[in-house]
Formats: C-alpha cells, structure tokens, sequence
C-alpha cells in the first residue's frame, strides 16, 4: 500500500519534470541537427556550434545580453542593498510607502511597465542601449531588496551595536559586521536579477528602439523567418555553463547539513 | 516480567538509535496509574525520544510498550489514549484559542454543547476564562504554554506528556507554571509523565523521578531519596550541586577521604573498595580553625539571598559549603560533616564518570 | 550619517523609474492626439474586439490558473514528502528550466504539438489518432501552464515545507489521522502560498503576447496581443495606453481580492 503510493508519487513528479523539460530536450537536439529545417531530423553534428562563433549577429545579441544582465543585476544590487538597509531603518509609515512602491514593478504586468518606461524614455533619451539598461535596473531592484530584507530582519542589531560598542565606525561595521550576515540575500538577489534580466523580452522589446537586440528579442524577431540553429546552439552552451555552475553552487552551499534534521527530530 | 496491576504504562527492554548512534538503551520502566513521574536528565540522555515513543511518534527499534497490559507498541499515535503537550507549544496558527481547544473533539465527533461545555471548563482550568475568540499568536508564552495543556486535557487521555513544557518560560512565570501544573495534575487526576533538564523542577513537582544519561536509566525514585540517596556520582552530580571525592572505604561505618579517617554511617561495602563520597554543600559546616576533619582557607565567599556560598580550600580540593554565617575571606577555617550527611556510592562502572570531571 | 539615507539613491530610482513613468502612461491614457483631455483612450477597452479579447484573456488566465493549481498542489505535497536530502535540490530543479530562452522554449512546444510535430508522430508510432491542437486555444493553454507551473509549485512548496513538523505531529497526536491532519493543518496553513502563487501565474497569464503569438498562429487574440499591436503596428499610443491602465487597474483590483498579506515572501520564493 505504501509502496504502490510511493510508486504512485514517483510517476506523477516524473510526468510533471517530463513536461517541464520535454522542450529543452526537443532544443538540444535540434542544436545537433544537421538539418536548416526544424521538423526533419539530418543526423548528428556539431557544425552550428562551429559556425556559432562566426555569427557576428548572435555574438553580438549575446554581449548586449551579458552586459545587460551583468550591468543592470550589479547596479540593482548596490542601489537595492542601501535601500533595504535604509529602508529598514524608516518609521512605519515611510517603510510602507517606500515598500508599496518596491512591489509596483512586481507586481504590475510586464507589458505595462515596459509600455510606462518607453513612454517616459522617449521623453527624456533617445531609446538604445542606455533605455534599456536603465530598464532593467528598475525591475530587478525590487528584487534584491526582496531578497535581502529578509535577511536583514532576522539579523541580531544588536550585534552591530556591540561592534559600534567595541569602537568600529559605522562604515567598518556595516562591512565587517552586517554584510557578512546578509551576505547570502545579497547574492541571491544579485543572481534573480540577472536570471531576470536574461529572461526578459517584454520590457526590453519595448524599451530598446532600433539597432539593439537582446537574445530575447532577436529570436522573437526570427520567429516568422525561422530561427538560426545556431541560436540551439548558443542557448544549449548557456543551458549546460548554468546547469554546471548550479550544481557545483547547490553541492557547496549543503555540504554537511543533511543530518542537522534528523538529530534535532530526535531529541 | 510481570504486569503490576496499579500500572499504567510499561516500556520493556526498549532501543532506539538515530543515525547509527544508541539513544535508548534496553530501557525498561513502569509507570502506576496518577503518578507524576518526570524523566531527567541532560540533554541526549534519551528523555525526550521516551516520550516520543509513548506518544507514538517514534518506534523504538526493539523493545514493547505497554498501555494497561495492552502491546501498542505499533499503534498510531492518533489512536492512543495519549496527550501531549510539546516544547514549542504547537497551537495551530491559523486557529483560535477555542477552535484549538475543539481540535481533538470535532475529530472525534462530539455535540457541539459538549464541545462548548468541555471548552470553558478547560479555560477554567487553565486561568483563561473568557479568551475563547483570542488569535494564539497574540498570546503570551505563558498563555499559550496554558492552552496547549487544555487543548490536550479536554480529550481526557489516561496520560498527559509534557515534553519540557516550561523551558521557553522565564524564570519566575516557571515557577508559577509549576504549581499551577501541581494544582491541575490533581483535579485532572490524570497520570502525568514530564519531561525536563530542570533538576528543581522535577525535585519540585514530581512523585517519582527517572533520572536518565546516554540512553540508561541511572536513578528512579522519590525526589527526596534521589536527592539523599544518590546511587552514583552522576546523579549526585546532576540534582543540585556536590562536594564528590574519592574515597576508600576502610570497614563499615569508617570512610577515608584525602588520608583522614571519617566516620560515617554505611554499610556492606567490600573491604578498602574505592568509592565516591557525596557530602551536600548544605551539609558541610563551617568550624573555627582546629576543629572538624579538614583545616583550608576561605577563597570566597557569595551572598545568594537566603544563604552564603563558602568556598574553602583545603586538602587539594575545593570544598562547596552553603551556610547562613560568613566567615571572612582568606580566614582559616575547619570543615566538618556528621556522619549521617555523608553519602557513599560504589563508582559507576560506564563512562559516566567522565560527566563530573567537568 | 542617519541609517535611513542609504536608501536616498533608491528612492531616487524609483521617483524617477517608476512613479514618473506611471504618471506618463497616466497622462498618455487621458490625452488624445492633440493633446487634450479625453476618455477614450481608457474606454477603447468597451469596444467589441477589445471587449473579446479581454473576456478571451481573463478566461485563459483563469483557466491556466486552475490548471497549475491542480497540477502544482500534488507535485508540491509529493515533493515534501520525499524529503530529498535538501530543499535546494527540489528547488534546482523546477528553476532550472528557466535558464532556457523561454521564447525559444515556447517555439519548442510549438513544434512538439504542430501537425506534423513531434506529439503526432509519437503518437502515430502508437498508431493513434493525430491530434490537432496547433493553433488553437488548447495548444495556447497548455503553453502557458508550461511556463507558469513553476511559478505555482515554488510557493506552494515553500508554503508546506514551512510547516511544523510538530504542528503535524499535535494533530495527529490529538487524534487526526492522515486525512484529518490534511484537511485541517497542511491545508490551510499551504493556503497564503497559493494566494502568491496565484498571483504569479494569473498577472502574466492576463496579460501575455508572446505566447498567444506564438502557439495561438496569429488568430488567438489576448488583451496583450492588442496593446502590443497598437504600440508597434498601428503606432496608436494614447489607445494603447488607455488600454494598458484599463488592464492595470482591472489586474489591482484582482490582486486586491487575492492577496492582503505582504509580499515580501514572495521575493524568496523562488530561492
């Protein structure tokens, strides 16, 4: 009985991470298939991963990505970890107001954000580059504060009153003392925004104008024409750097925690 | 091993690891029917997971409980005549008190007058008469500790566990809690096993204490001869604080501890065994210098409100003495103990020792 | 220097990038061509085809919402209840995915469910009937269940993984069996998780484009497929607009029913 709902469990989970990732194994195949056509398959290469690197369009789709993503997740950080500290600090109702605003670029639909920044950038800059960056720094702070609140409400203060007590300047205290605590909600609201800004096209097809493209926004336009396979090519490579650094991250960050659980049960 | 008729609750021969390592230990134990009975010990000693297994919520790996002669070692915890009442509380959060308080009765589909009924008089109980609509996350943790214990006693369990239910209490609400446990084991009637590190709380409220370490039972008795007669130094060392040297014991009734000759009242000891020697600090007197078995020097002296904590030493050792005289620091005193204060105990024979070497 | 004024470059972006640009989109919805007032930007949403489209959406979105739910509630309690060794390798794994361009990966079920794709031909192989779903609202639904499940399993999880082995454990304790300490335990104390997950499948669901584009073949019309059309075909921006705060006010009226509690767990729950 247990075991026919043990076995019962396993296929349904199965079914559900068959479904979720039946897509992503129908793209890494067709990154090895040597066919233009995407319905008929050609036999095995590795030609597109080749030719990839040639592609001075995708290439370049690929730095505008990168730099987006690196650029607006490491801006998005620094504003949003002052702001969660400063934030913290605020009286009831400030902290409300400013959190409310926090929560708008969250909670509101992708596309009327995305249509709410280009009507305001075009008022201000010529849409490119700059627009969207700036874009994406908007969304991906609520974020990072997201992340990092948490982190700072459980954190002792009296901790930092002791350094404060022990003689530290509040500089040397907040880098020495606090970051350190916080550290984590830090990094895992760095790593959400860039996993955001990556995964982007709504806001940044809106906000770029002409002559930019993201990876998004490239392989929306190439839809109608059909899609490169070196584009298979480039997501799998991008598939396989993050499902390696993933893993390593996941096996270092549980090293030796496994059994806590089962002794505190215990007791 | 035989059933007492007066008991409620037996373990026999019960082992339980966790991970490889031993918790329980062939422990066997019988409970009678409306005792107080407190599990003590240190924490790891096995208490809490004895109290699991009672409460159904671990199996032991061998081993049989035993509920009024009946094996239910295998029986779920939900259909035990069992309550408990856990460390943390455990109210359900998104429940009031009262739908708390009715959890145990809608399951077991009672009238609603019942249930109202049944309610009030725990509240009651309980000194929280009129907090029926109350959220329990607003509630103090005192209160709170207060309605798990109704939410527990109003499904009438034939045993009520309390799993270190004041130990996230602050001192003087402990002290309250403790009587009003007293004042509602006896109008509930109900057999209670408690489970604490505390070793005044359990000398403070129980019938009879089990004192346990590393899975075994050490110690099981009244609270007044756990604490006059300990068995062995663990126990001595445990409940409340000791002068515990080693000793040889010469004939009956002479004990030689640090080269003197003391006289005490034991008996049946093998001729020069070494033993433990227990002497309570209340126990030690304090004499003018000359008089009494060993001659120190004062090193300390602390107020504690009702007496003073004398430290003297003397013969290599530090002696505890409590008295509600202080002699000046620095002074040289005699330390004296009659014969019927000191307590002597064959040495433990596992690795216990260790534990009062500090 | 006082704690709170760290967060001045903060509020600075969020006046500039965020309130600003609400207040133009605002401004842009009430204006018409000439610059004057006027209410039709924002009542374009009454209009017939804006009106179906809108009714189409909130019936998709509503729809794909249910569907997660019934999907993500027994995933979620299933796996809880293996206790993998750790949390983060559950979670691993239903994020992953969405390291994979999620355009491209629409473009994958669209082949997977075309009518000569690669579904039909498996079940061909099987020698059963070909489906054909492409182009319809079915294939569009099942596109959008693909890419907010995670959304909804995530919280749920979270919400369930959070519970007190000891509130389980007083339950049963009180005499709850199994079914007894689901129903009136895990249940309702997974509830505030499936409010968040709500929110995030239900928002984007509503206001969608790509999806629709891509698995509807053009001919699936979404309130985000019009806005989108208005702003980069048809070059209409104050209806566009009009629409967009119509679809925004619409959405926070939604939420408000939804969810009351902060949303601050939400920020973590995909971590």
């Amino acid at each position: 009985m247990v075991r026919l709902k043990n076995a019962f469990m396993k296929c349904y989970l199965a079914l559900i991470l068959l479904f979720l990732y039946a897509p992503i194994f129908v793209l890494v195949v067709l990154s090895f298939n040597d066919s233009r056509s995407r319905v008929t398959w050609g036999g095995f290469t590795l030609r597109w991963y080749g030719e990839l690197f040639s592609n001075r369009q995708i290439l370049e789709a690929l730095r505008t990505t990168l730099l987006l993503g690196l650029g607006s997740a490491a801006a998005a950080t620094v504003i949003g970890t002052l702001g969660a500290v400063g934030i913290q600090a605020m009286r009831r109702r400030g902290y409300q107001i400013v959190m409310s605003l926090t929560n708008i670029p969250i909670l509101n639909a992708d596309i009327v954000t995305g249509i709410a920044l280009m009507l305001w950038f075009v008022r201000l800059m010529p849409l490119g580059f700059g627009s969207v960056l700036a874009a994406h720094i908007t969304f991906n702070i609520p974020y990072v504060i997201l992340s990092v609140m948490p982190k700072l409400k459980s954190l002792n203060l009296s901790i930092y009153e002791a350094a404060r007590d022990l003689g530290a300047g509040s500089v040397y205290a907040f880098f020495h003392i606090v970051l350190p605590q916080i550290g984590s909600g830090i990094l895992a609201g760095f790593f959400m925004a860039l996993t955001m800004s990556m995964d982007d096209f709504v806001i940044t097809y809106f906000t770029k104008g002409a002559g930019v493209n993201t990876l998004s926004t490239m392989i929306y336009g190439e839809i109608r024409k059909g899609i490169k396979p070196e584009m298979y090519a480039l997501s799998t490579l991008l598939f396989a750097v993050i499902f390696v650094i993933l893993l390593v991250f996941n096996a270092l960050s549980g090293r030796g925690k496994n059994t806590d659980d089962v002794i505190e049960r215990s007791r | 091993m035989e059933t007492n008729e007066k008991d409620i609750l037996e373990l026999r021969n019960i082992t339980k690891s966790f991970d490889g390592k031993k918790v329980l230990d062939d422990l066997s134990l019988s409970i009678g029917r409306n005792e107080f009975i407190t599990l003590l010990g240190p924490s790891g000693c096995g208490k809490s997971t004895t109290l699991r297994i009672i409460g159904g919520f671990v199996r032991p790996d061998a081993g049989s409980v035993f509920f009024e002669g009946k094996d239910i070692t295998n029986l779920a915890s939900e259909k035990r005549n069992v309550n408990t009442v856990f460390q943390k509380y455990s109210l359900f959060p998104h429940m009031n008190v009262e739908e708390n308080i009715a959890f145990g009765l809608k399951l077991k589909k009672k009238s609603k007058a019942y249930i109202q009924d049944k309610i009030k008089y725990a509240l009651k109980l309980v000194n929280l008469e009129g907090y029926e609509k109350r959220n329990t996350t607003a509630l103090s943790g005192g209160q709170q500790q207060r309605i798990a214990i109704a939410r527990a006693i109003v499904n009438e369990p034939e045993i009520l566990l309390l799993d270190e239910p004041l130990g996230a209490l602050d001192l003087k609400l402990r002290h309250d809690m403790q009587q009003e446990l007293i004042r509602i084991k006896k109008e509930v009637g109900i057999t209670f096993i408690y489970v604490t590190h505390d070793q005044e709380e359990a000398l403070t409220m129980s019938d009879k204490i089990v004192v346990m370490n590393k899975g075994i039972i050490q110690q099981m008795g009244t609270s007044k001869s756990i604490y006059d007669e300990p068995q062995n130094a663990f126990v001595a060392d445990f409940i409340g604080e000791s002068n515990i040297i080693g000793g040889i014991m010469l004939q009956d009734r002479v004990v030689e501890i640090l080269g003197v000759k003391i006289p005490c009242v034991d008996e049946g000891f093998a001729e020069r065994e070494a033993v433990d020697v227990v002497i309570r600090p209340e126990d030690l007197e304090i004499k003018p210098e000359g008089e009494g078995f060993f001659t120190g020097q004062v090193t300390s002296v602390l107020f504690k409100g009702a007496y003073y904590e004398i430290k003297v030493y003397a013969e290599g050792y530090e002696w505890v003495s409590q008295s509600v005289s202080a002699p000046e620091v620095g002074a040289r005193v005699g330390l004296y103990v009659a014969p019927d204060n000191i307590q002597i105990m064959h040495k433990p024979k596992s690795e216990d020792a260790e534990m009062i070497k500090e | 220097m006082k704690r709170k004024y760290l967060a001045t470059p903060y509020i600075i972006w969020v006046i500039g990038f965020t309130l600003l640009p609400l207040i133009t989109i605002g401004v842009s919805a009430f204006t018409g061509d000439d610059g004057a007032f006027t209410w039709d930007g924002v009542l374009a949403i009454a209009e017939p085809i804006n009106r179906q489209a809108l009714l189409f959406s909130l019936a998709i979105a509503f729809g794909c919402t249910m569907i997660c739910i019934l999907l993500a509630y027994p995933a979620a309690l299933f796996l809880k209840s293996f206790r993998f060794k750790r949390k983060g390798f559950t979670i691993f794994l239903l994020v992953l995915p969405m390291w994979m361009n999620f355009i491209l990966r629409i473009l994958a079920w669209q082949m997977i469910l075309s009518k000569n794709g690669i579904l039909n031909f498996i079940l061909g192989r099987f020698g059963a009937a070909p489906l054909a779903v492409s182009n319809t609202w079915i294939s569009l639904m099942i596109g959008m269940v693909y890419d907010f499940l995670p959304y909804m399993i995530l919280p749920i999880f979270n919400a369930i993984s959070d519970i007190d082995e000891d509130l389980i454990e007083a339950a049963r304790d009180l005499g709850a069996g199994s079914g007894a300490v689901f129903c009136k335990v895990i249940f309702p104390l997974s509830v505030p998780g499936m409010l968040s997950g709500i929110v995030m499948v239900f928002v984007p669901a509503m206001t969608s484009f790509v999806i629709a584009d891509i698995l509807g073949g053009g001919k699936l019309q979404l309130i985000g497929n019009i806005i989108e059309q208005e702003f980069m075909k048809s070059m209409n921006w104050h209806l566009g607009a009009g629409l967009s705060i119509s679809l925004m006010i619409l959405v926070l009226i939604g939420l408000a029913f939804t969810m009351r509690g902060d949303m601050e767990e939400r920020g973590t729950a995909l971590w």
